[in-house]
């Protein structure tokens, strides 16, 4: 049987990290749909029958899914799964929020976080702070899956041009509603698709501090991270914290900065090409893994390195 | 009002794991146990609620074997009044009995409690599965908030801040409903000696799967546990010129 996708989409256009789920897809079949549910989204289908690789895509357009609440998203994915052995999302905070809901209702045990295709029933996913790797292997009729993005090369985004078939909302559950949100506005790339990173910890020491980050950030086009210290004294948004809880990334180049190394740091960027660490401890555990690594003051250094590069 | 509140016990979170040479799960002997983080964040909410005079009775619950009682008696000394335990000797290679199964054995707990509302962990750091609070609010029926930083509770209602990938959400859930916790709802508190001793006299249930109709078979076969691709590290340059030549020359990042 085929393999759903459920997309991750902002209405019009698709978010980057969907195509990377849908390599995975194809490694446990050929034939892969995309679904696509939202509020006027038609942007985003279109885009989605134009992934290369896709045969079909499933468009669920209705007022109330315009917040993507996992308490009237869930039913529809329930009902399509009917004609598909395999569901898979990527293991963003939209993914993590619905999947689950969903597995619940069609009683599957939910396979989280894929790093590894091996067959159609066995995957491999890092467990405890990504210091094991698991491969399991499932029983159920139907498997639900959570798909680390960046486990999986990115399909073009081009080339495609599937159909797009309607289906019908199963309507507002009346559960929950949307209230607000804030979401951090930048120019920068995206942390989880960024080629280069750069993180601070609580070694930069303040919010204001943070600019020496941001700064030699924007000179190598790269996206800012950091660690949970930095984010919960307050120097940057909570959506920055790289990490077993917070985001995995593996850009070409990570560069942390006054950032120790705690195990669960690392969880989120120990799988990046290139690791520099910047750290005045030259005991602090970051060193362990990092390619290149400077003992050194970072309020001397950073700048330094932002004006000679 | 009631609320439940579900803890694990897990290794501690200070611990680096190892992967047991056999490949067979990680090793477990003389390793420090704790309460799984997020779940001490759940129960410091409910502690907070039920001192704001919101909640009135906290029970935790946790499914385990016998030494997870150590777990419902530190959610006691943090302030929960009384506690179960479901006990079961299911193997806890990667984190113990599967979020499916917990979910179930939850749902039929939250039949016998009748409870006003579930706070819980966003994910256990063992597993790292981050499922059973939205599976047990979709066997419920309930509303979930998952990744709360900020939750009101005003009467049948629950206004939930959620940290989502692009920042943060804010969410009405109608009551009864799951809450999941994040990092940043709270900071537990430290528990104190006195507390510790008065947990010890709190009432605590037991009871067994087979006793709330739930199959502890898991669904998914650990087929082997293995150690993560290795990363070569400890390499130093001595100052910034080394580093760019570095970048620029031999990892040609830049
Ligand atoms: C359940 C749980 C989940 C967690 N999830 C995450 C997560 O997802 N991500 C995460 O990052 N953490 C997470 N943590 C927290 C983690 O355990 C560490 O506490 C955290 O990563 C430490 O952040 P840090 O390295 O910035 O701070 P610290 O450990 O305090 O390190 C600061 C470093 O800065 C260095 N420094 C100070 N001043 C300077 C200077 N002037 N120049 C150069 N170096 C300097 C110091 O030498 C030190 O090494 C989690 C913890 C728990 C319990
Ligand atoms: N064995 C268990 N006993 C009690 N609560 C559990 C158990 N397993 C999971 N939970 C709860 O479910 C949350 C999420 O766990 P998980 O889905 O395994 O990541 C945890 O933070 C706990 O609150």
């Amino acid at each position: 049987m085929s393999v759903l996708v459920i997309a991750e989409h902002d209405h019009n256009s698709i978010k980057p990290v969907t195509l990377n789920v849908v390599t995975a897809a194809r490694k446990i079949d050929a034939d892969v749909h995309v679904l696509i549910v939202g509020t006027d989204c038609s942007g985003a289908a279109e885009a989605a029958s134009r992934i290369h690789g896709i045969t079909k895509v499933l468009k669920c357009d209705a007022p109330e899914l315009s917040h993507r609440l996992a308490e009237n998203l869930a039913p529809i994915i329930v009902e399509a799964a009917a004609n598909y052995s395999h569901i898979m999302a990527p293991a963003s905070t939209f993914g993590k929020n619905v999947m689950p809901r969903a597995a619940a209702l069609l009683d599957t045990q939910q396979i989280s976080d894929i790093i590894a295709v091996h067959d159609a029933d066995t995957f491999d996913r890092p467990v405890y702070a990504g210091n094991a790797v698991a491969t399991v292997k499932s029983s159920d009729e139907k498997k639900l899956i959570t798909v680390r993005g960046t486990a999986f090369d990115a399909v073009a985004n081009d080339g495609g041009n599937s159909p797009i078939e309607d289906i019908a909302s199963k309507g507002d559950a009346g559960l929950s509603s949307f209230v607000k949100q804030e979401l951090s506005e930048s120019d920068r790339p995206e942390l989880t698709a960024a080629k280069i990173v750069v993180s601070g910890g609580r070694g930069v020491g303040s919010a204001e501090n943070f600019a020496l980050i941001e700064k030699l950030a924007d000179k190598l086009g790269a996206a800012v991270g950091a660690s949970r210290a930095a984010v919960d004294a307050g120097y940057v948004p909570n959506d920055y914290q790289v990490g077993q809880t917070g985001k995995v990334v593996a850009p070409d180049l990570y560069i942390a900065v006054g950032i120790s190394g705690a195990i669960q740091h690392l969880a989120g960027m120990r799988g990046s090409k290139t690791i520099v660490a910047i750290n005045k401890d030259e005991e602090a555990p970051i060193f362990g893994i990092a390619d290149y690594g400077l003992v050194a003051d970072l309020f001397d250094v950073v700048p330094e390195l932002e004006s000679k590069l | 009002m009631k609320v439940l509140v579900p803890v694990k016990r897990a290794i501690d979170y200070n611990v680096k794991v190892r992967v047991k040479s056999d490949e067979s799960g990680v090793e477990q002997t003389n390793v420090k146990m704790s309460m799984n983080p997020f779940d001490e964040i759940a129960i410091e909410e409910a502690t907070k609620l039920k001192e704001a005079g919101q909640v009135t009775e906290i029970v935790a619950v946790t499914i385990g074997p016998d030494k997870a009682q150590e777990t419902i008696r530190t959610a006691m000394a943090i302030g929960a009044d009384r506690g179960i335990h479901v006990q079961t000797d299911a193997p806890t290679d990667i984190g113990g009995v599967e979020p499916l199964a917990v979910a179930k054995t939850l749902k039929a707990i939250v039949e016998k409690e009748n409870p006003d509302f579930i706070i819980m962990g966003k994910q256990s750091i063992d597993d790292d599965s981050n499922q059973t609070g939205q599976m047990l609010a979709a066997l419920l029926g309930w509303a979930q908030g998952t990744f709360a930083s900020e939750l009101k509770i005003d009467g049948d209602k629950a206004t939930v801040t959620r940290e989502i990938d692009g920042g943060l959400e804010t969410l009405e859930l109608k009551m009864p409903a799951i809450i999941t916790t994040d990092l940043r709802l709270n900071e537990p508190r430290y528990v104190k000696l006195p507390d510790i001793m008065k947990a010890k006299k709190k009432q605590l249930d037991t009871m067994t799967p087979d006793e709330l109709g739930v199959d502890y078979t898991p669904r998914l076969e650990v087929v082997k546990v293995a150690e993560p691709a290795e990363r070569v590290g400890g390499g130093k340059v001595a100052d910034i010129d080394e580093l760019i030549d570095k970048l620029k020359n031999e990892a040609k990042v830049i």
